[in-house]
């Protein structure tokens, strides 16, 4: 055996950027992985009957991974527009710490992975929706509605609307009109989340050339939808105790936190100039990721936990 | 130069660790699910 010293060239520098562990976590996007994973569960406890626990945590860890690749894809697609904007510049591929190759790389064994160790471990269905929501996320939205319409947030929504589907599909082994009810809240939650965001970024996204309603319709038009998507959300989120998702605890929280979403909304409206009108949409977003992650905490409460026969989780009895 | 080169490979190492870690966690998670998807009564047919 001999030592054969290889000279390193520009393209293996290029291949490898050196990225840290910590840079491919970040472009996972862990905060919207967490929501996925939340979302996903309660649409894992909802159906009757019970998934073992081992399953369920393995089937979780999937759909994780699954969100996890449609990140890393979607800042491979989108290095670009990151570059240009002062809230994502800091994302690992604009900084430099992953190139755009590795991102794809990583993304495209993670997004082939969770899906087929999904199918393996749950069943093909919940596999089959994991592929479609990351396909979509990924060429529908990513690489094709972002750059082209401002309605780019609403058909895209359908992506992080679907993880409450997966997880129903994975419990119970076929979908029902049920987790669609949860899928249709996330659905029409998300363009009031993200618009009032957007209102709060518009010359970001000016400069980086993406159509996001404020920039093409104005910041009225965009209140205004915020507004009428807002209305269309708070009864809504009620329909879980219509059709007995939820149950009294759910009703009275929904109804409550769909006035006080509305009454942000209507906040948002009325203020258009100066500082209380950032304050508003401020306010707005963040109290939509609250609504969300409080309407489905009570309904994982409520369906998770078999409060009336005992404390333990319901997918713990098995 | 050689700061950056040393910065780099232990950054390689980091991360081949963590996927080493990765696929150790896999293994037993496949392992443990295999085990629960058999069932309990794996080990009572004759052999």
């Amino acid at each position: 055996m001999t030592d054969v010293a290889y000279p390193v060239t520009t393209a293996a520098l290029e291949a490898d950027s050196g990225g840290d562990v910590a840079d491919y976590v970040a472009l996972m996007k862990p905060r919207v992985m967490f929501l996925v994973v939340f979302t996903a569960l309660v649409g894992m406890v909802a159906p009757p009957g019970s998934m073992h626990p081992v399953l369920a945590i393995a089937a979780l860890i999937c759909i994780a991974a699954g969100a996890g690749a449609s990140g890393a894809l979607n800042m491979w697609y989108d290095a670009d527009i990151d570059a240009a904007m002062a809230r994502t510049a800091a994302r690992p591929i604009p900084r430099g710490r992953v190139t755009p190759s590795e991102a794809r790389s990583f993304g495209s064994v993670l997004a082939f992975g969770s899906v087929v160790c999904l199918g393996l471990m749950a069943n093909w269905l919940a596999a089959a929706l994991l592929a479609f929501t990351i396909g979509f996320y990924v060429f529908i939205y990513t690489m094709w509605l972002k750059r082209a319409t401002p309605q780019n947030i609403v058909i895209g929504g359908a992506a992080g609307a679907l993880p409450p589907v997966i997880g129903w599909a994975a419990a119970a082994g076929t979908v029902s009109l049920a987790p669609f009810v949860l899928f249709l809240i996330i659905f029409v939650w998300t363009p009031p989340h993200f618009w009032a965001l957007a209102l709060l970024r518009t010359r970001d996204y000016e400069r980086a050339g993406v159509p996001m309603l404020p920039v093409v319709k104005g910041e009225d038009a965009t209140r205004l939808q915020i507004l009428i998507y807002s209305i269309i959300l708070a009864p809504l989120g009620m329909v879980p105790a219509i059709i007995g998702l939820g149950g009294t605890l759910y009703a009275a929280a929904a109804s409550v936190l769909g006035a006080l979403f509305v009454v942000l909304a209507l906040a948002c409206y009325r203020e258009r100039e100066g500082e209380k009108a950032a304050r508003a949409a401020k306010d707005l977003f963040a109290y939509s990721v609250l609504y969300l992650f409080l309407l489905f905490a009570v309904l994982l409460v409520e369906q998770g936990f078999n409060i009336h026969v005992g404390a333990l989780p319901h997918i713990w009895t098995s | 130069m050689q700061d950056a080169e040393q910065e780099r490979k232990r950054r390689q190492r980091k991360r081949s660790i963590a996927i080493a870690w990765v696929l150790f966690g896999l293994v037993v998670l496949f392992f443990i699910v295999t085990i629960v998807r058999l069932g309990g009564h794996v080990a009572d047919r004759p052999i």
